[in-house]
Parts: structure tokens; C-alpha cells; sequence
């Protein structure tokens, strides 16, 4: 099976007067779990059927596998593709549906049976070969879609949201099962969803994307612990990450000061030199810990309410200045409403934003 | 649309399949204007031009002559006084046909619908069946009825005729269309000790503006192009336009006045036409909530 | 809830008229057309009863085997052509042509038109000494014959024609609005399956649109069972009898040959025929409706 890269420069694409990339460069290495991740409406469709050539582009360059296929029928392309809506044919058979495009391009019938028994017996199809789409369940559709893209031997996989559709124990278990199957094929995968956790577990490297903009394009560990701009940071993670606006101040050591609390920055790695501009402190909520009061960072806040999550608690809490933020305790923690803790923040876990770009310093 | 080949460039604006896809487009809408086309060119041609000359030419001197003729003084049958007789006689069927039609298929679809009484099913269904039954098959005892209760053939008689053969439609129309609003609505009316009538005319009809307008399009092109119920039921008072055209262009002695027969043609098409240009999409939207029976 | 007594009472009057209409017109008026058939009325009703004496008649009645005969070749051109054209009208208005209200409209608007008028515009256009036979020949086609109207072998056609014409925007209408609930990644699933277009419309399109061609062909056969304006307004039924229709056989010898026995057998053979082929389609839907 051939696993083909996938280089995008300057793409540009517009609907009308609507633009909706604009400029996207973006490279896939061969092998690579490439997840494109963002709010819907941001684009990621539009790229993702640009690559498979199901809309025209209006500038730029597409290539895969080191061919310039910017102007090829999606066929000629070497890739295969998995729909929201499984896009199943409806009148035809499991089978059918997974032969068909091989037949209309004439592939020899011994080829074509060898390819669906491969593909149905890695899918678990293999009992449901002469079923019809309407006699199976949501998660045994989408995996005849898979199978479909699978018989096709492309040199790269592209997914349009495909367990969206999907009640969350299915898609759990289907997440597993392309996880699986990336590990086993070594295919190239470009992989669309809204759903960050999708994103964090299936990935190599994650897109995040915004406005047609890519916003950060990482690892999914990297997206996670250093998020590149204030989206990215808002976008990926539940419980989301808590944001605390204030300055950056040098007296007494490197601080961030929001109010009466105080931050120390010792541990930060900054990437631009530090200015004591306004600035947004973000930090995840199980970053944060309980410590004795009389701890020389500890910051005070007040507990507002709390959250049972089963494993652990989310306990909502307010700093002097007014400013909410949560973090996560274990299950059997003793804070009630009213209560005041002291609250470590550990600087190595911080993101800091500047308040006007919001772009990480 | 794009290119086969691969990297073969930006595909051309407009491919060769596309030049075909427009000239079948283009042949087969002047296949369907094409009648349209020759009855009016032919309506202002002077008969002497329409022997000599070519169906398709445009008239040397366009004349409304014709108009004028088949509008006042056409013959249809016995009398000479033009189309307009018909024209004002199909006037007086559709007006009251298409209220009284319209009220009764929504009252009718209204109960079927929201209250849930025993029977509705099967009445409904079985008005379904009925709705494809040929004339044929009622006509005669029909009109023994309606002569034996005295009415014979007249005005009242053709509207209730008319109301009879549209009922099935515009209750189906009504019932889907109650069927899909939410029942909360309803309930809620009921709830603040709304009764039967109220609610269908407080809440219901209000809300059903849009399937008002659909049936008004659908009776009103139904009713006018209708033929044989006129016919039968209407006396001869009271024919409709179909009717009396059918007897200016078929029941002329001698020799035919085509461009009267034209422009007598083009007067009977013409509201229906105007009902279908005028109302844009909404005729599309009736074909797709009346023809679709159930 | 349960419905209190004034309730019940105003949804029985709402339902009257129906009802009324139910009983007395379609059950009383149809089980009254089939008694009538198994007498020897003529002019004025009686009740003697013959038996299937009418029905033995019709088999043997030129008129009527005639008028069956047009039927059948009516109805499968007719049905037969206005899906073909209407499905390939609604295919090309489906590829997001330019300006396609526009192209709508033009073939739809036939049928917003009466039988009667399309009758008498075809009657016009087939008109041998001055219609399209004449125009051909002014062309310089010096041989064309196009006189198909005028012969008793051919007229039949000449309504198919008009019937198509007037037919198929009706066909192309519910068509297109099949066509249009295609889901559009199935045509993009397709693209990257590399099928071309014409495969997917036979293999893939074709096959989901099952309602929408069922629901065409039953209204094209009910219109063809009715089929009287036409006849009446395009032929008269002639040449002769060469293009008479079973409506109009009914519907001549109900008031001008005074012969209600035959005309009620031939009209009860039409309501047979009528529910031998709804009634299954009624069926279907009201399956689907449930399993739905
Ligand atoms: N066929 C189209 N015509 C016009 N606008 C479109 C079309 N497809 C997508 N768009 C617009 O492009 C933007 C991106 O759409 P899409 O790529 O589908 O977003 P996503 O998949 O990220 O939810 C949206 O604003 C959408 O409204
Ligand atoms: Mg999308």
C-alpha cells in the first residue's frame, strides 16, 4: 500500500464574494494522523474536499504524493474519502457498495473479491456483506463508509466528521477502531472534527483552525500544554482553561498580578521577552492544588461551588478581584461554598497571553 | 466538469458536455413555447396571411381583429356574442366554487387531523381511494340526484359539484398541513377552554395562510380548466369558457377562423397563465402538496 | 384528552359534508353506475336485471374495443414517454443550470393549461394544409408528410403528443424535487468512487427515486383513465371512431345514444381497471407511512 504526503501552498478558495481560505499552506508527511480540529463554519470541510478535489480552488497548489493534482478528478487522485452521512448507496448491498467503484473501474473481479474480503474482515463487515444500509445500525454504516474508502487503496484517507453522527458510547468505540486501524494500514490520514477530544486522542499532529486560519499546527501534547494564541487555548481541553486577566510586574522577581493576587513567574519559558503589559494568565484547572495558607505563593480564593465528576470534583472559585476560575480536587475533597483555600499556582504550567493579540509571550 | 487528466491545468470554463446540456435545454423549451408561440403570432394574423403564409412567421401587420371577434362576437353554437359569455360564466362557477371548496376541505381536514375521532382514518383513506375514480362513474347518478332535489342543471349545482370532486384534495392538503404544526399549539388552545370552531378559526386557519394560497392556486386553475363537469352540470346558462370554446373552434359551418379560434384560446388559457406566472414558486409548491396523494 | 359531548358533536358537523359526500355520492353513486350495468336501461333507468348481458355487449362492440385499444396505446406511450422526458428535463434542470426558474417555468407551463386548450392548439399545429406539414414543405422538404391527424391509424398519436407536451413539467416537477433530496455527499462519494455522472443516475439515483416515479406513474394513469377533453377537443374522437376513448364512449352513450346499460358496464369496467392499479399503490404508501 502506497502512503503518499500531501503539500498544500498559498490555497486559496472562495465561494462568490465569500472567501473562505485564503493562503493556507499545510504539509502532511506520509504515514502522519493528521486531525483538522475548529468551530464549525471555520473551513475545515473546504479543505478537506479541496484535497479531494471535489471543489475547485481559485489559487495555490495541491499535491499528493509529490504530484500536482491541483487540477485532477477526486479518482485520479489517490485518495479515498468517509462522509458525515455515510453516503452510503442506498439501493445496494453491503457489498455492492463496497465493489462497486473498483467494477466501474474495471478491476479484475478476483482483485475486487480479495480487497472487499480484506477490508470486510478488518471492519467486522464480513456477516453483513448482503445487508442493505437501511438494515444496519449507525456504527455498522459508518464502518461499510471506512470499508468503502479502504477497498481503494488510496495513498491518503480523508475524513469529514465521521462519528458526528453518532451516539457518544459508538463513537467511542469507533474512535478505537480508526486508531486501530492507522496503526495497522500506516496510512496517510487527514481526519475533520469539531471534537477536541476526537482531536487529542486519534492525532499525530493537530490543526487547529479558525476563520479559514490555521491557528496552531502541533502535536497534540504541544496543542494541549502550550497553546499558540488565546483560541487554540480556549477551544481544545474540558473543563476548559481558566483565564485570568492582569500585568506582568518585575518588581520583587517576575510576577503576574491581577488584583491583590500574585503569580509568581519563576519556571515560566517565555518566548518573547517579558513587558509589563496587560496580559491573560491561562492555566488548566488540574494545575491547580491545595497547599497550607501560610505557603509563601499560595494565593487565597473563595469557594463558590462544587461540581461532582465522578473520579474527581471541579471546584469553582472566586480570587479577591472577582475573577471565577475552577480546578479539579479529587472526589473525596472537604471544600464547601463559603470556604476560603489557599491555592497553588504552579508557573510551569502557564500559558500567558498577551491581552491584545492574545498571541502566547 | 474539471479536467481528466491529471495536472493538465485550469479546465476551460465551459466544457463540451455543458455546450450539450444547454442545447438540449434550449431544443426542448422551444418544443414547449413553440405552442404557445404559434397561438399567438397566429391570433394577429388576418386570415388571409395565415393561408398564404407560414404557421411560424411572425404577422406582416399584427391585428387585433381577432381578439376583438372571439372576445364579442364569436359564434358558439346558436348564439353569436363571443367568448366573453363563457369567460363571465366561469367567473360565477369559480368564485363561490373555490370559497366554498376551500372552507369545507379545511374544516374537513382540520377535524381529521387534530381531533382525534374514531373512524377519521378510514373516513380519510377512503376519500383517498375516491380521489382516483374516474367521472365516468358517477355522473349519471349525480345527475339524476341533483334533478330529482330541483336544482337540475344550474349554478348551485355546478359549485356543488365542484366542491364534491375537490374535496378529497384540499383535505388531504389541510390535514398534512395541520398534521405538521405543533400539536403544543393546539393543546394549549384547548387548554384555555378554546372550542371546535374557535380554534379552527382564531388559530388554525391563520396559520394555514400558506396552504390558503396553495389551494386557491390549485382549485382555481382546476376549476377553470375543467370541462366535463361543466358540461354535464352547469345548463346552458351557465357554461364555462372550456365549453364554450370547444364550440366556437369545433362547431363552426364553413370555413375556419383560425385566428379567432387562436385568440378565443389564448382568452381561455389566459388566467390560469396569469394565476401560474403570478404566483411563481407556490404552483410548484401546490403541484407537490395536491398531486402527491397521501 | 378525552373529547366532552359538545366536542364530539361539533367535529361530527365538521365532518358531515364528507361523510354526506362519502355515502351519497361516491358509495350510493358507484354501487348505483354498477346495478345500472347489470340492466337493460336505455333512455331512462329501469331495473331489469340481465346479468353480465352489458359486459357480453361491450366485448362485442366495435366502438368500445376501439376505444380500449387507443387506451392501452395511449396510456404506455403517454405514461412511458412523459416520465422519460420529464426525468431528463428534471436531470438537466438538476445540473445548476443558469436562469433555471426561467426553464422551469417554460416547461411547466403546458401544464397549467386546460385539455381543451392543448387540444385545440395541437388540432392547429398538426392541421395538414396549414401546420407543421405545411411549414416543413414551405422549407423546402417538398415531400415531408406530417398529416398523422388526419388518418384513422395514426390519430391516436397525434394525442399522445399533446398529452406529453401538456404532462411532462408535472413529471419534470417531481422529479426534480427527488432528485434534490439526493444527499450531496453521495454524489461527492461517487466523484471519489470515480463513477461518471450518467452510471450514478442509472445505478445510484435511479434506484432511490422509486416514490417519486411511482407517484408520477399513478398520477399519468389516472389522467390516462380520464382522458376525455382531449379527445373530445383535438379529434372528436375521430377520424370516424379512430381515436375514441372509453371516457368518451361512456360519457356519448350516457346522453346522446341514450343507452345508460352499456354506458354504466363500460363505466364499471373503467372503476375496475382504476382499482386494480391504485389500490396497491395506496397500499405501498400507507406500509410505508407506518413502518415511517
Ligand atoms: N457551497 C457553499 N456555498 C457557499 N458557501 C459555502 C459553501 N460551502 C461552505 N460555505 C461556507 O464556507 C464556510 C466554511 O464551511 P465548511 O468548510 O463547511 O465549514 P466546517 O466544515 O468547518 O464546518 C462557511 O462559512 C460556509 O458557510
Ligand atoms: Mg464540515
Amino acid at each position: 500500500m502506497q502512503r503518499s504526503n500531501v503539500d498544500i501552498t498559498n490555497l486559496q478558495i472562495g465561494f462568490g464574494g465569500l472567501k473562505v481560505l485564503e493562503n493556507l499552506n499545510l504539509h502532511v508527511d506520509a504515514s502522519e494522523f493528521l486531525v483538522l480540529l475548529g468551530p464549525s463554519g471555520c473551513g475545515k470541510s473546504t479543505l478537506l474536499n479541496a484535497i479531494a478535489g471535489l471543489i475547485d480552488v481559485k489559487g495555490g497548489e495541491i499535491r499528493i504524493g509529490d504530484r500536482d493534482v491541483t487540477w485532477a478528478e477526486p479518482k485520479d487522485r489517490g485518495i479515498a474519502m468517509v462522509f458525515q452521512s455515510y453516503a452510503l448507496y442506498p439501493r445496494m448491498s453491503v457489498r455492492k457498495n463496497l465493489s462497486f467503484g473498483l467494477k466501474v473501474a474495471r478491476t479484475p473481479q478476483d482483485e475486487i473479491d480479495s480487497r472487499v474480503g480484506e477490508a470486510a474482515k478488518m471492519l467486522r463487515l464480513t456477516e453483513l456483506l448482503d445487508r442493505r444500509p437501511s438494515e444496519l445500525s449507525g456504527g455498522q454504516r459508518q464502518r461499510v463508509a471506512i470499508g468503502r474508502a479502504l477497498v481503494r487503496h488510496a495513498g491518503v484517507y480523508l475524513f469529514d466528521e465521521p462519528l458526528s453522527n453518532l451516539d457518544a458510547q459508538l463513537r467511542a468505540e469507533l474512535r478505537v477502531e480508526i486508531k486501530r486501524l492507522h496503526a495497522r494500514l500506516g496510512a496517510t490520514m487527514i481526519y475533520v472534527t469539531h471534537d477536541q477530544i476526537e482531536a487529542l486522542t486519534l492525532a499525530d499532529r493537530i490543526a487547529v483552525m479558525q476563520g479559514g486560519v490555521i491557528q496552531q499546527l502541533d502535536t497534540p501534547k504541544k496543542i494541549y500544554r502550550e497553546p499558540a494564541n488565546r483560541f487554540v487555548a480556549s477551544f481544545v481541553g474540558s473543563p476548559a482553561m481558566n483565564f485570568i486577566r492582569g500585568r506582568i510586574a518585575r518588581d520583587g522577581g517576575l510576577a503576574f498580578i491581577a488584583g491583590d493576587a500574585r503569580f509568581d513567574l519563576n519556571g515560566y519559558a517565555f518566548r518573547t521577552p517579558p513587558s509589563d503589559a496587560p496580559a491573560v494568565l491561562g492555566i488548566r484547572p488540574e494545575h491547580i492544588e491545595v497547599i497550607g495558607s501560610d505557603h509563601p505563593s499560595a494565593v487565597p480564593a473563595r469557594v463558590e461551588m462544587v461540581e461532582p465528576m465522578g473520579a474527581d470534583a471541579l471546584i469553582w472559585c472566586r480570587l479577591a478581584d472577582g475573577t471565577a476560575f475552577s480546578f479539579r480536587s479529587d472526589a473525596d475533597a472537604q471544600a464547601r461554598a463559603g470556604d476560603t483555600l489557599a491555592l497553588r499556582f504552579p508557573a510551569e504550567a502557564f500559558s500567558l497571553f498577551d491581552d491584545q493579540s492574545g498571541q502566547r509571550l | 466538469m474539471s479536467a481528466t487528466a491529471l495536472s493538465s491545468g485550469r479546465p476551460r470554463r465551459i466544457s463540451p458536455a455543458r455546450w450539450g446540456l444547454y442545447a438540449f435545454i434550449l431544443i426542448t423549451a422551444l418544443y414547449f413555447l413553440l405552442p404557445l408561440y404559434v397561438m399567438i403570432v397566429t391570433s394577429l394574423k388576418p386570415m388571409a396571411e395565415i393561408r398564404q403564409g407560414n404557421l411560424l412567421a411572425l404577422p406582416a401587420s399584427p391585428s387585433l381583429a381577432a381578439w376583438v371577434k372571439a372576445w364579442t362576437s364569436a359564434c358558439t353554437g346558436l348564439t353569436c356574442e363571443g367568448i366573453r359569455i363563457g369567460f363571465f360564466n366561469s367567473l360565477r362557477i369559480l368564485v363561490p366554487s373555490v370559497v366554498i371548496s376551500i372552507l369545507v376541505g379545511s374544516l374537513t381536514g382540520y377535524a381529521l387531523s387534530l381531533w382525534r375521532v374514531r373512524g377519521a382514518n378510514i373516513l380519510f383513506g377512503a376519500m383517498m381511494v375516491v380521489a382516483f375514480i374516474p367521472y365516468q362513474v358517477f355522473i349519471y347518478p349525480l345527475v339524476r340526484v341533483f334533478s330529482f332535489t330541483g336544482l337540475g342543471q344550474s349554478l348551485a349545482t355546478i359549485v356543488t359539484i365542484h366542491t364534491i370532486f375537490g374535496l378529497p384534495t384540499m383535505t388531504l392538503l389541510f390535514r398534512n398541513y395541520f398534521t405538521s404544526l405543533p400539536v403544543e399549539l393546539f393543546k394549549a388552545a384547548r387548554i384555555d377552554g378554546a372550542g371546535f370552531y374557535q380554534i379552527y378559526a382564531r388559530i388554525m386557519m391563520p396559520m394555514a395562510t400558506p396552504m390558503i394560497v396553495v389551494a386557491v392556486i390549485l382549485q382555481t386553475t382546476g376549476i377553470w380548466n375543467d370541462f366535463i363537469l361543466g358540461l354535464v352540470f352547469a345548463g346552458r346558462d351557465n357554461l364555462p369558457m372550456t365549453v364554450q370554446l370547444n364550440n366556437i373552434v369545433n362547431s363552426t359551418q364553413g370555413e375556419r377562423a383560425y385566428n379567432v379560434d387562436m385568440a378565443a384560446t389564448l382568452l381561455t388559457a389566459l388566467l390560469p397563465l396569469v394565476v401560474y406566472f403570478g404566483s411563481g414558486r407556490w404552483f410548484v409548491r401546490g403541484i407537490a402538496a395536491g398531486a402527491v396523494k397521501g | 384528552m378525552r373529547l366532552s359531548l359538545t366536542s364530539r358533536l361539533s367535529v361530527i358537523s365538521a365532518l358531515l359534508p364528507a361523510l354526506m359526500v362519502m355515502l351519497v355520492v361516491y358509495i350510493g353513486a358507484t354501487s348505483w353506475t354498477a346495478w345500472m350495468s347489470l340492466t337493460n336501461s336505455r333512455m331512462l333507468p329501469n331495473n331489469n336485471f340481465v346479468g353480465f348481458r352489458q359486459y357480453e355487449l361491450l366485448l362485442t362492440n366495435d366502438r368500445w374495443l376501439t376505444s380500449v385499444h387507443n387506451v392501452i396505446i395511449y396510456g404506455v406511450l403517454f405514461v412511458s414517454l412523459a416520465l422519460l422526458i420529464g426525468f431528463l428535463l428534471a436531470v438537466a434542470i438538476d445540473q445548476r443550470v443558469r436562469a433555471e426558474d426561467t426553464i422551469r417555468s417554460i416547461y411547466l407551463y403546458p401544464y397549467a393549461m386546460s385539455f381543451v386548450v392543448t387540444g385545440l392548439v395541437w388540432q392547429w399545429l398538426l392541421n395538414p394544409t396549414l401546420g407543421i406539414q405545411h411549414v416543413l414543405r414551405s422549407w423546402g422538404f417538398a415531400g415531408a408528410t406530417f398529416d398523422w391527424i388526419v388518418r384513422p391509424e395514426t390519430a391516436i398519436y397525434c394525442l399522445v403528443i399533446a398529452g406529453v407536451w401538456q404532462a411532462s413539467g408535472l413529471v419534470m416537477a417531481i422529479m426534480l424535487a427527488g432528485l434534490r433530496g439526493v444527499d450531496d455527499e453521495i454524489w461527492k462519494a461517487a466523484r471519489v468512487d470515480g463513477l461518471p455522472k450518467w452510471r450514478v443516475y442509472i445505478s445510484i439515483v435511479i434506484p432511490m427515486m422509486g416514490a417519486s416515479f411511482a407517484t408520477a406513474a399513478v398520477l399519468l394513469s389516472t389522467a390516462v383513465v380520464r382522458l376525455y377533453d382531449l379527445s373530445v377537443s383535438m379529434t372528436n374522437g375521430g377520424p370516424g371512431i379512430a381515436s375514441e376513448v372509453p371516457a368518451k364512449f361512456v360519457m356519448d352513450h350516457l346522453f346522446e345514444r341514450a343507452n345508460i346499460g352499456l354506458a354504466t358496464a363500460a363505466a364499471t369496467t373503467m372503476l375496475i381497471t382504476v382499482i386494480a392499479v391504485v389500490a396497491p399503490y395506496l397500499y405501498w404508501r400507507a406500509r410505508k407511512g407506518e413502518v415511517r
